[in-house]
């Protein structure tokens, strides 16, 4: 019988990738583990085997497409003595290490949990999301803006300050010769070589240290974390070592360094791999903590971090890395930590959010605008020091809060402001402030839990609604 | 490097000249008056929480100070009262310090366990065990991305050598040939738990091998030959071959902490070390037989330390508490 074999998804939050190349053509007999195509992720390039015995009957999907969809048909194979009967989807999903290293790829596949997971929920309107990134920016008038992802901005803000300052160097797992496990610090090692661009051991709590080190003794450290849930193992080193040590000097000795790396639930990776860290940092005296959304944040604010003379925890996201946004066209775009932005003015109720779930709430406004709601969106971006005079100007306004993150309920971001805003602008009120969160509980594997253990466009949809007493 | 223990007296044959030899007894006499003070303060209530002393491990930290160059930096946990003076910090500041004073080295903010000078090098006073070993990993990383010259001095105890953190750290020292000494200060006991009843191997110095690091087992109570070992050692580091560990077998008289009893060892225990072994009183009497100084110039000697403690004393007990506006500055820059 036919089957038809789809372009496979190639990490936990690939949407889509280019088929770079056929290593078959049509009227070839394969079998299974022969390769059959190259196909390149936005991390990658990998190869792409056979999991059954036929001919190739047809190639669907021409050498050099960009943008095929995951679970896209690109081919059809019938099995022997079964030329004509109707064709059945069938994934083919083994895939191994492509042209990098073998091990090294294998190791970084344990490592973030790799599975064939189906793609994540598509992206908020482009036009929409590109014409909030830039909203209320400080850039001159006639600037041009570059189309990049969150991932390529991140890149260039640690490119021109390590060309800026000597004194800036990126260690990690991964982060030269693989390029970084989610590419973010691809070509760096090409361009500051090995002494500035250091791949460590699997050893976070030890290169953690190392790092604080390095800047008590005069260096500007950005220390990749793979994940940040990795960074449980090295949590001493941040709170107690890089937070303290300035006030515990009485001033005398700071600790300038950088960490970075993507924060929250990627897709399907579970509970150990899936988590939003914003509000443990939130709550550290000595700490900045940044989580932006857009390339140009993402760029702006990681420059600002690299020079800031306090450690700083900047929280990525896996999922957004990807995404594409307008960035200032500008020598040294630097964007200060600690102010909020509001996206978008509204009168009816104030929607706080942060890092990926900015997209979502941007999704959100577009359905209540259309249920007649103006929702004022306010992009945190930094989560340490807390913007919250431009959450309580905005409260006053439209007298109703709703805010939005992926962590847990208990002690969130969301908690903060609520007390805040009861605290700052009760009389305000015209309410209850509505936080959306994760679920309180470990994050599920099983997609339709995990979905469900999320907050989703609608919850904040209905919070909004709700807290507008609009049913 | 042997590995075997060195001979007592094997700093003496190379010689120590008098005035080094003056300066052994000086710094290390300054450390045990100044933590018999400082144990006299916290007795008064002067001092509070948790203070370490440092009586019995003198000769550590006078000969690993005395092989350093300009620039090489030290950093250690939190028996750190010794270490301070041994890098030069003043003792006012230093006890200031203790009694939470806006004079000490922390304005009063860091307390026994964390204090700093980076005028001095001394990179802390860690609270936690073992934390400064990853921390003056970096330091020791930093001097070879500057290519400074300098190494770092890492100090960590027996009950820090059981960390995982500090394997981490050996591991990348040997991987990037970071200039770095690891000095293990063996006092014997990790708060109340001995070193048989905590580590499967005891030989402290052997565990780096699995790195390719070398160690070497050193008399901790013998400040000549930490001396000369220290020599060895940081003249390794420095000259770009990598990590290299001393263990320095030494002895704690005082408890783990001010609130420690210390029940887990007899007082004939302490008592035969005192006397048989002490850094300071045994060191005194081979410089009088080597007729390198006098009775009266120990005597004389010892005058002026308690002078320079009472002094520092009176001072840390009539200088004032830090305003109540510090509380809330230096948290950021």
């Amino acid at each position: 019988m036919a089957t038809q074999i789809l372009m496979p998804a190639l990490s936990p939050t690939m949407e889509e990738g280019k088929l770079a190349k056929w290593l078959v053509h049509e009227g070839d007999d394969v079998k299974c583990g022969d390769i059959l195509a190259e196909i390149e992720t936005d991390k990658a390039t990998m190869e792409f085997e056979a999991v059954d015995e036929g001919r190739i009957a047809k190639l669907l999907v021409p050498e050099g497409t960009e943008g095929v969809k995951v679970n896209q048909p690109i081919a059809e194979l019938i099995a022997d003595g079964d030329v004509g009967e109707e064709a059945a989807p069938v994934a083919a999903t083994e895939t191994k290490g492509g042209r990098q290293e073998t091990r090294q790829e294998a190791r970084a596949e344990v490592r973030q949990g790799e599975t064939r997971a189906k793609p994540a929920a598509p992206t908020a309107d482009d036009t929409q999301q590109a014409e909030a990134a830039l909203a209320d920016a400080e850039v001159p008038e006639g600037t041009e803006l570059v189309t990049m992802t969150v991932r390529e901005a991140l890149r260039d803000a640690m490119a021109e300050e390590m060309r800026r300052d000597a004194s800036v160097f990126l260690m990690g797992e991964e982060v030269a010769q693989y390029q970084g496990a989610y590419k973010v610090s691809q070509g760096l090692l090409d361009e500051f070589g090995p002494e500035r661009v250091i791949d460590t051991p699997i050893t976070e709590h030890g290169f953690a240290g190392l790092g604080v080190g390095a800047a008590f003794g005069g260096l500007r450290p950005i220390v990749e974390f793979m994940t940040w849930n990795f960074a449980m193992q090295a949590m001493d080193q941040l709170i107690n070592s890089a937070a303290k040590t300035r006030y515990m000097s009485g001033g005398q000795m700071g600790c300038p360094i950088v960490f970075r790396g993507p924060n929250g639930p990627a897709a399907r990776v579970a509970a150990q791999h899936s988590q939003d860290y914003s509000s443990w940092y939130a709550h550290v005296p000595g700490l900045k903590v940044i989580a932006p959304y857009f390339a140009a944040d993402a760029k702006g604010l990681l420059k600002a971090a690299i020079r800031d003379p306090n450690p700083v925890i900047f929280l990525e996201n896996e999922i957004v890395y990807g995404r594409s946004f307008p960035v200032p066209k500008l020598d040294d775009y630097v964007v200060p930590i600690g102010k909020a932005r509001v996206l978008r003015e509204g009168k009816d109720v104030t929607v706080v959010a942060h890092s990926i779930c900015v997209g979502q709430m941007l999704e959100a406004a577009e359905k209540l605008a259309g249920e007649g709601i103006e929702a004022e969106l306010i992009d945190l971006r930094t989560l340490r020091p807390l913007d919250t005079a431009t959450v309580i100007a905005s409260v006053k306004k439209t007298n109703r809060m709703v805010t939005v993150e992926q962590g847990w309920p208990i002690c969130s971001i969301g908690s903060e402001l609520g007390a805040r805003v009861t605290d700052e602008a009760f009389d305000y009120l015209d309410a209850p402030p509505i936080k959306v969160t994760g679920k309180d509980v470990p994050m599920p594997y099983a997609a339709n839990l995990e979905k469900l253990a999320l907050p989703s466009v609608d919850d904040i949809v209905t919070a909004a609604k709700a807290v507008c007493y609009r049913t | 490097m042997a590995e075997a223990a060195r001979q007592q007296d094997s700093a003496e044959a190379a010689g120590t000249d008098a005035a080094l030899a003056k300066k052994f007894y000086r710094d290390m006499l300054l450390i045990r008056r100044f933590e018999e003070k400082a144990g006299q303060l916290y007795g008064m209530g002067l001092i509070g929480g948790f203070c370490h002393l440092y009586i019995g491990q003198e000769a550590v930290v006078v000969g690993m100070q005395a092989a350093l160059k300009p620039g090489d930096q030290v950093i250690t946990a939190y028996r750190d009262h010794g270490h301070m003076l041994a890098t030069g910090m003043d003792p006012k500041g230093v006890m200031a310090e203790l009694t939470g004073r806006a004079a000490g080295y922390s304005k009063g903010k860091g307390g026994s366990m964390h204090m700093f000078s980076v005028e001095q090098r001394f990179y802390g006073g860690h609270g936690i065990v073992g934390a400064q070993v990853p921390i003056g990993t970096g330091l020791a990383f930093s001097n070879k991305y500057k290519k400074s010259g300098a190494i770092c001095l890492t100090y960590f105890g027996d009950g820090a050598a059981n960390q995982g953190q500090v394997y981490e750290s050996f591991n990348m020292a040997e991987l990037w040939k970071l200039p770095v000494v690891y000095a293990i200060e063996n006092n014997q006991y990790a708060m109340g738990t001995s070193i048989e009843r905590s580590s499967a191997t005891r030989e402290l110095y052997k565990r780096g091998a699995s790195f390719d690091i070398p160690g070497e087992l050193v008399d901790g109570m013998d400040v000549e030959a930490v001396h000369q070992a220290g020599l060895e050692a940081t003249e390794y580091a420095r000259s770009g071959k990598g990590p290299i560990i001393l263990e320095l077998k030494t002895y704690r008289y005082r408890g783990h902490s001010m609130s420690d009893p210390a029940k887990y060892r007899t007082r004939e225990e302490v008592q035969e070390v005192r006397e048989k072994r002490d850094p300071i009183e045994h060191f005194g009497q081979k410089l009088v037989q080597r007729g390198l100084v006098r009775e009266d110039e120990l005597k004389a000697t010892d005058k002026e330390i308690r002078h320079i403690v009472n002094t520092a004393a009176e001072f840390a007990t009539e200088s004032a508490e830090p305003a109540a506006d510090e509380l809330t500055t230096d948290v950021t820059a």
